[in-house]
């Protein structure tokens, strides 16, 4: 029964090169003021396959967004390798609002294709449909000011999607938001997520949220994060992120989750 | 707002709006203390309150000024003021700008750079007139370089302010979605200092008027400034008010034109 199972795996599992291969990445930061070293990240090993949802979990302070700084090449590792196997670089969805003030919803949308000078008519179906896909079609014209927070993320999202790259790095997007809206729009990345299947790593400090989106959740341990546990989360998609709070596997994960979280993990 | 709610009753709305009501009037009356100053000066004047000699009534002022532009004798010298110092104006904050910007964004050029324009800075413009006219002659370059010299570090300044103020994830949005470093330059660190830009441009407006008058009472043979002085070496007090106030007024003018320019390509700046 068990040798029926492993040669029967699915096929696309096996075949499927991993998108992200990190080894043993460790990242350190020099205070030259006063000569003190901070070891943020300490040999974080993980692999995200191609179209996988992963989450990352762990306390704040535990170097879980300089790992995806270092995904998207805003900082430098110290040491170990990281390799994406993708032609484009990944793009970002960062923390705050970093919906550029001075250009409306759409001109925010239509910059990563702007600055690749796609043409016009090309430029302008694309914002469109990534607008309709975020539910921003409305206000397409609209300044970032006059927006709500859960908005500005939704631009923010449709501007990483805008020029169709592979990987998609999630920064705790939703993590100055009310938990209404969080809810909402967890719902609508899941969506987003069905529609396009990009390879998605996305922070965040709540373990709920992590459940909620993710294939699979690595937990971080605190600083220096390097990785504790790897779950699986078994929930079928498409998923209701309502529906799924009565799945009593989500909170048995939940508990697990906290519980490798409140252990002293790594040193 | 909901159906349920009752409407408000008549003295809740007078107690509602009452605060903008007396916003309104004293924003109307505050046009008129300018005036009442202007009233006041005239009547001590015509009393011979004050010395009419050195402060004749806004009334006298008011009648030379009109003489002065039926003539068209006051364009000319409007007209040279305005020339000088638009062309250094343009002159200094165009470069004050493009090096702002490029030591905003370049931590090496801001070290090596840094220090020298620090360095100048504090000279104080007119001090150098002499130097500029030792170079330049007496003509009109020696004003435009003297103008482009005080808008540059104006410009230069604010503009680096406004890159340097710039939250940083800005810089981060630019480089993961692939702009080039002029992409940057262009789509990312103009106009985030944009707003600093504008107020760089309103504070070198106003210099700009204090260097033309005074470069104009020394080395020059036209211009509101050379018209103001040479009034007082005639001891035409009525003229050199008049220029006193036209001047003023290019100068107020020039700062609501910025404003609107500013009003049209900063509307984010707004909240």
């Amino acid at each position: 029964m068990t040798a029926a199972l492993q040669e029967t795996p699915k096929p696309k599992v096996v075949c499927a090169p991993p998108a992200i291969e990190v080894t043993t990445l460790t990242k350190a930061f020099y205070n030259s003021d006063a000569d003190s070293v901070t070891l943020a990240v300490s040999d974080f090993s993980f692999s995200v396959a191609r179209g996988e949802f992963v989450c990352i979990v762990g306390p704040s302070g535990c170097g879980k967004t300089t790992v995806l700084r270092i995904l998207a090449d805003l900082e430098s590792k110290l040491s170990g390798e990281v390799k994406l196997h993708t032609d484009d670089a990944p793009a970002m969805v960062f923390q705050e609002a970093s919906v550029l003030p001075w250009l409306t919803v759409a001109q925010n949308v239509a910059l990563p294709l702007k600055l690749k000078g796609t043409p016009h008519a090309q430029q302008k179906a694309r914002v469109e449909e990534m607008l309709a896909l975020t539910g921003l079609t409305s206000f397409a014209n609209a300044r970032p000011s006059q927006l709500s927070g859960g908005m500005r993320q939704r631009v923010s999202v449709a501007r990483a999607l805008a020029d169709d790259r592979d990987i998609l790095l999630m920064d705790e997007p939703f993590g100055a938001l009310d938990e209404q809206t969080r809810l909402v729009l967890q719902q609508e990345l899941l969506r987003i997520w069905e529609a396009t299947r990009k390879t998605v790593v996305f922070i965040t400090h709540s373990v709920d949220e992590a459940l909620t989106l993710a294939d699979r959740v690595l937990v971080m341990s605190p600083r220096p994060g390097t990785l504790v546990a790897d779950l699986k989360v078994p929930f079928e998609r498409p998923r209701d992120v309502v529906e799924m709070r009565r799945d009593k596997r989500f909170w048995d994960l939940t508990y697990e989750v906290w519980s490798l979280l409140a252990s002293p993990g790594g040193t | 707002m909901s159906t349920t709610s009752r409407p408000l009753t008549h003295e809740e709305m007078h107690r509602l709006k009452s605060p903008a009501r007396r916003e309104r009037l004293f924003r109307r009356a505050s046009l008129f203390s300018p005036l009442l100053l202007l009233l006041l000066w005239e009547i001590s004047s015509q009393l011979n309150l004050i010395d009419r000699r050195f402060f004749p009534a806004p009334s006298a002022i008011a009648q030379t000024a009109w003489s002065m532009i039926v003539s068209l004798e006051l364009f000319d010298h409007i007209g040279a003021t305005l020339r000088r110092v638009g062309i250094g104006y343009a002159m200094g904050a165009i470069p004050g700008i493009i090096l702002g910007l490029m030591l905003g964004l370049s931590q090496t050029m801001r070290r090596l750079l840094g220090p020298i324009f620090a360095a100048l800075y504090p000279v104080p413009k007119i001090a150098i007139l002499p130097l500029i006219l030792l170079i330049f002659g007496v003509g009109d370059m020696s004003k435009y370089v003297l103008i482009a010299i005080g808008v540059f570090f104006l410009m230069f300044y604010n503009t680096l302010g406004g890159v340097m103020q710039a939250p940083q994830i800005y810089m981060d949005v630019a480089k993961n979605v692939g702009a080039t470093r002029f992409q940057t330059f262009r789509h990312i660190a103009l106009p985030a200092a944009l707003p600093n830009i504008f107020t760089g441009l309103k504070l070198a407006a106003g210099s700009s008027y204090i260097i033309i008058a005074a470069a104009e009472f020394l080395g020059a043979r036209s211009g509101v400034g050379f018209f103001i002085w040479a009034s007082w070496q005639t001891f035409a007090v009525s003229r050199m008010f008049v220029g006193i106030v036209v001047i003023s007024f290019m100068g107020y003018l020039t700062i609501l034109l910025i404003e609107a320019l500013e009003r049209h390509l900063v509307p984010w700046a707004k909240q």
